[in-house]
């Protein structure tokens, strides 16, 4: 399956953040790219969502839903910037 | 669930009413979410393809014969079913008259959905932003919104479609997928600096922008939008 982007997990996201996630600014943790979350690579044929660098394909973010629980991993990020 | 429209043999417009729908901007979407007896379920994400100021929210589904979702939706939603869905969501891949222009949509396939609400949009307020669409479909069949597209009534807006695999013996526009040259003849040139909207299947996306990228074009006004489904 070929790679989305954030523009499809943007509901995801605004459920486990509590707003609108797509035009929020992310910095790869490992290459540095700065971009919008809509811009990133995403995978949702696995068993969550994966998020990956468009650059360097950096993990980025993992999201795992069970039941009414999210487990979301952030430690691929640099920075993460949410519009105010 | 109001209304269907059947668009062609894999694709159908649907037309809901929400109550207390919050309204949208145009290129936003929705997800559905579908939960079977037993509990499971799928969730899809679906451009809106109806304008704001349209009487009702649309959505275009194009069947997959191996999908979860899509399937249930063209083929046995009925007038008055109600269904889960959530939005409107998304606030990257959108336009407003404020966002300016001009502005170039580049569509492949069912990616011209939110590219469709951007342009009823831009009719709908009366908008003064030059627009371009240079739109990708297999063949006129296959083509989203024909009547639209092939006769626009919108003086701001100039559309350019491409036939990749049938074109009807008459065809005047192009017959190839979207390429450099036709990119350097049908859109914006980037001295204009437009603000460009490119949706479609992942490899249509890639190529676009990346040509566009190639042929000079401010990185930071391309605005993309990645899909799974097929058919440019």
């Amino acid at each position: 399956m070929d790679a989305l982007d954030g523009n499809a997990i943007a509901g995801t996201l605004a459920e486990v953040f509590g707003t609108e996630m797509t035009t929020a600014v992310v910095s790869c943790g490992a290459c540095g790219r700065t971009g919008p979350m809509a811009e990133v690579s995403v995978y949702l044929d696995g068993p969550g969502v994966v998020v990956r660098c468009r650059s360097c394909s950096n993990l980025l973010v993992v999201i795992v839903r069970r039941r009414e629980l999210a487990c979301v991993d952030l430690t691929g990020l640099a920075s993460l910037t949410i519009a105010g | 669930m109001l209304e269907t429209v059947v668009e062609n043999s894999q694709a159908t417009t649907i037309m809901f009413d929400f109550p207390d729908w919050p309204g949208f901007l145009a290129g936003q979407h929705v997800d559905v979410r579908l939960t079977a007896q037993d509990g499971y379920q799928a969730q899809r994400s679906y451009s809106i393809s109806s304008a704001p100021e349209d009487e009702h929210v649309a959505i275009t589904v194009e069947r997959l014969d191996d999908g979860e979702v899509s399937p249930f939706l063209t083929g046995e939603l009925r007038v008055g079913d109600e269904l889960e869905m959530r939005g409107p969501i998304g606030g990257y891949f959108v336009w407003q008259d404020t966002d300016g222009g001009p502005v170039q949509l580049v569509a492949g396939g069912s990616g011209v959905a939110p590219l469709r609400s951007i342009l009823r949009h831009h009719r709908a307020i009366a908008s003064t932003v030059p627009m371009r669409l240079l739109c990708s479909a297999r063949s006129l069949e296959l083509l989203l919104y024909r009547d639209e597209l092939t006769s626009p009534v919108d003086d701001h807006v100039e559309i350019t479609l491409t036939l990749t695999r049938d074109q009807p013996p008459d065809w005047a526009g192009y017959g190839r997928r979207v390429d450099r040259d036709m990119l350097v003849e049908a859109a914006w040139a980037p001295a204009h600096q437009p603000l460009c909207y490119v949706c479609g299947p992942t490899p249509f996306v890639e190529t676009v922008a990346g040509t566009l990228v190639d042929l000079g074009y401010d990185p930071g006004r391309i605005r993309t939008e990645r899909f799974g489904g097929t058919g440019t």
